[in-house]
């Protein structure tokens, strides 16, 4: 059956609070009001007010209490009511969280679910996608699914690893995407990147909302005979270089595309490795389309304009094939 | 109600105030059924004595930092009801230029710090506005406002530490509505006035009746001027009740009805309004024209905001630096 994105991070969540009585969630609004959006509705009734824990509001104290948790082995799950306000925690994530094993070979399994992402009028502290500022992190893993199946195997995942996990859900992709999901464990490894449309002329190197723009910019450049190869990392920490290595020798043609700002953003970064490790293989320069160096913007004219698309895509990957 | 000596034509204006907050903010809200706002809807409806009533207290040049449920101190510091609806409607002329929405606006040349979504955020930049009036030497003040669940956050804790050690010239402002979204006072915290938070820090806390606009009136007088003969910040807590959702997409039916129908008896425009007219300052002749005004008022601005322009497209990367 086909499921939307939000309802396979429910069903992720759900069967893995009931497969492992060590999984508890915490956050703001999420028992009562079952989150601001309806990502946990019903978990209290289910699974009771000790693993389904309303706090204040206070976002440092709710991830380092989860630190404490995981660090006593258990396996908490924390929502962020929005991607952006993970500020108000960032000390506990990137000094307490990242670090921990590195300097005590204590693991630290936790999950922070971060819904993150434009397209829903939300302006400058709604909207954001977060993970670069967490990508220059040593310790933490970082994981942005597309699909209703990576989102509901991605989190399983997240879950069940020894490692502090920001999971980026896309609050676009919440409602606007429907596919199939397994039943029970159809776990989706992290760091393994997928191709999600096989091609042979240029190498769209995505994830998270950018994965579905950029299949449409590849059905919008078919008839020119241009043929998209898309490859979602799905994990964009640890990345999976052997995939997009794979990708790019094939191809010859490389470009990088996200909804964060390009400036310090994760495409940077993997356009110098495939500078430093597929030099060979490439016919033309390695481009990114991403969001310009601007805070995220509210109204809608602005908003179109900042925000990557099929469009947009389509323009920088025909020029790159005609390179 | 503590009358002091505010004159007739001061407690008419206080009057206005009142009633063209909850006007513009119902106006917003039939806009925003109609599909003609751009994102979510704060209202403060049932909580408008808290601003207006601290607002009056304070003199022309004294500083404001607003939280969201505090429209009617921003109206009477000067920012007009055209330029809150075309911030709505995400318009070239709100005071952001549509680059961000709703409550998240200011002018720091008419004394309003710019709200931003990070509850508690604005309270350490208050904060240093305060300091800023101390090492000048200027007899000026800031009102910093903030919600019961804003009361949670370190930045809340540190900013309160900080102006009572530097004794600055503040004056801390709680709407306790009960609610911060769907969180009840007693899962926000462990005591019963946010008031009782000011002793550990060493400020006097006061506790007032936040649906009497006088009383509200006369607590930030008396800790404003306290503030201004330098003897440093107070905590005020007005008790209110927000009587509406979160958000306009909330219908806030974790709410007992029953606590809604307590309070609606003491709606505080109804209780002022009674008072003037006991006081004869209001009769059934000025109650009509004082409607007359505002409904005039706030359809002109209606009007206004809808005839504005949307910012360009092209003007997306322009002011991200000052030059
Ligand atoms: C740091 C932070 N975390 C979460 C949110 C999401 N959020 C917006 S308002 C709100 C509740 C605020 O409650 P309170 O401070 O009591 O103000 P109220 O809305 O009740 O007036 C929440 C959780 C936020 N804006 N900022």
């Amino acid at each position: 059956m086909e499921i939307t994105y939000l309802e396979a991070i429910r069903q992720a969540l759900w069967e893995e609070m009931d497969r492992d009585d060590q999984v508890f969630m915490l956050g703001q609004d999420i028992g009562v009001y079952g989150g601001a959006f309806k990502v946990t509705k019903g978990f209290l009734e289910k699974f009771g007010p000790e693993r389904v824990i309303d706090t204040p509001l206070s976002e440092s104290a709710i991830v380092g209490a989860a630190i404490g948790a995981a660090l006593m082995g258990m396996r908490p799950v924390v929502e962020m009511q929005f991607a952006d306000f993970i500020s108000c925690a960032f000390d506990q994530v990137v000094n307490m969280a990242a670090k921990q094993h590195y300097r005590l070979g204590e693991p630290v399994p936790l999950v922070i679910r971060a819904p993150y992402g434009g397209g829903i009028h939300a302006g400058p502290y709604h909207s954001q996608s977060p993970e670069a500022w967490f990508f220059h992190v040593a310790g933490l893993k970082l994981v942005a699914p597309s699909t209703p199946r990576d989102a509901k195997g991605l989190l399983k995942a997240a879950i069940r690893d020894p490692n502090p996990v920001i999971y980026f859900e896309h609050k676009y992709l919440y409602r606007h995407i429907k596919g199939e999901v397994a039943d029970g464990d159809d776990l989706v490894p992290i760091g393994k990147a997928e191709v999600k449309r096989p091609g042979s002329s240029v190498s769209v190197i995505t994830y998270g909302a950018m994965v579905q723009q950029s299949l449409g910019a590849a059905e919008k450049l078919m008839p020119e005979g241009i043929d998209l190869e898309v490859v979602d990392l799905r994990t964009l920490q640890p990345l999976d270089m052997t995939t997009i290595l794979a990708s790019v020798e094939k191809t010859g043609r490389a470009m990088v595309v996200h909804e964060a700002p390009k400036t310090g953003g994760i495409g940077g970064d993997i356009a110098a490795r495939l500078a430093e490790e597929a030099f060979h293989y490439l016919d033309a320069p390695i481009l990114r389309v991403a969001a310009p160096h601007t805070p995220f913007p509210f109204s809608p004219v602005l908003e179109a304009s900042y925000l990557p698309n099929a469009d947009k895509i389509a323009l920088k990957a025909r020029e790159l094939a005609n390179f | 109600m503590p009358a002091d000596n505010v004159t007739p034509i001061e407690l008419l204006k206080i009057y206005y105030y009142l009633k063209l907050t909850r006007g513009l903010e119902q106006r917003v809200s039939t806009l925003y059924r109609q599909g003609r706002i751009v994102g979510g809807v704060y209202i403060s409806a049932g909580e408008e004595a808290i601003a207006v009533g601290s607002a009056a207290a304070l003199e022309a040049d004294d500083v404001i930092a607003p939280s969201h449920r505090d429209l009617g101190a921003n109206l009477m510091k000067g920012i007009t009801p055209k330029e809150y609806l075309a911030q709505y409607l995400g318009k070239q002329t709100g005071l952001t230029r549509g680059r961000d929405g709703n409550v998240h606006y200011g002018d720091i040349t008419r004394g309003v710090i710019g709200f931003i979504s990070p509850m508690a955020d604005l309270l350490p930049v208050a904060a240093g506005v305060g300091l800023a009036f101390k090492l000048r030497r200027e007899r000026r003040v800031v009102a910093a406002f903030f919600g019961d669940g804003a009361s949670s956050r370190g930045d809340f804790h540190e900013a309160l530490n900080l102006a009572a050690v530097m004794k600055l010239p503040l004056v801390f402002i709680c709407h306790n509505n009960q609610y911060a979204y769907s969180t009840p006072l007693e899962r926000q915290m462990a005591i019963e006035h946010v008031a009782d938070r000011a002793k550990a820090y060493g400020m006097p806390g006061v506790t007032v009746d936040g649906n009497d606009v006088l009383a509200v009136r006369s607590a930030v007088a008396e800790a404003a001027s306290r503030a201004r003969q330098g003897g440093g910040p107070t905590l005020v807590e007005g008790k209110t009740m927000r009587m509406r959702g979160h958000a306009e997409h909330d219908d806030a039916s974790y709410v007992p009805a029953w606590m809604l129908e307590e309070w609606r008896k003491l709606d505080p425009i109804d209780r002022f309004g009674a008072y003037l007219r006991e006081r004869q300052i209001l009769d059934d002749a000025i109650a009509r024209e004082i409607d007359d005004r505002l409904s005039k008022e706030i359809e002109e601005a209606v009007a206004f905001a809808e005839a504005s322009p949307f910012p360009e497209g092209k003007d997306l990367l322009e002011g991200v630096y000052a030059s």
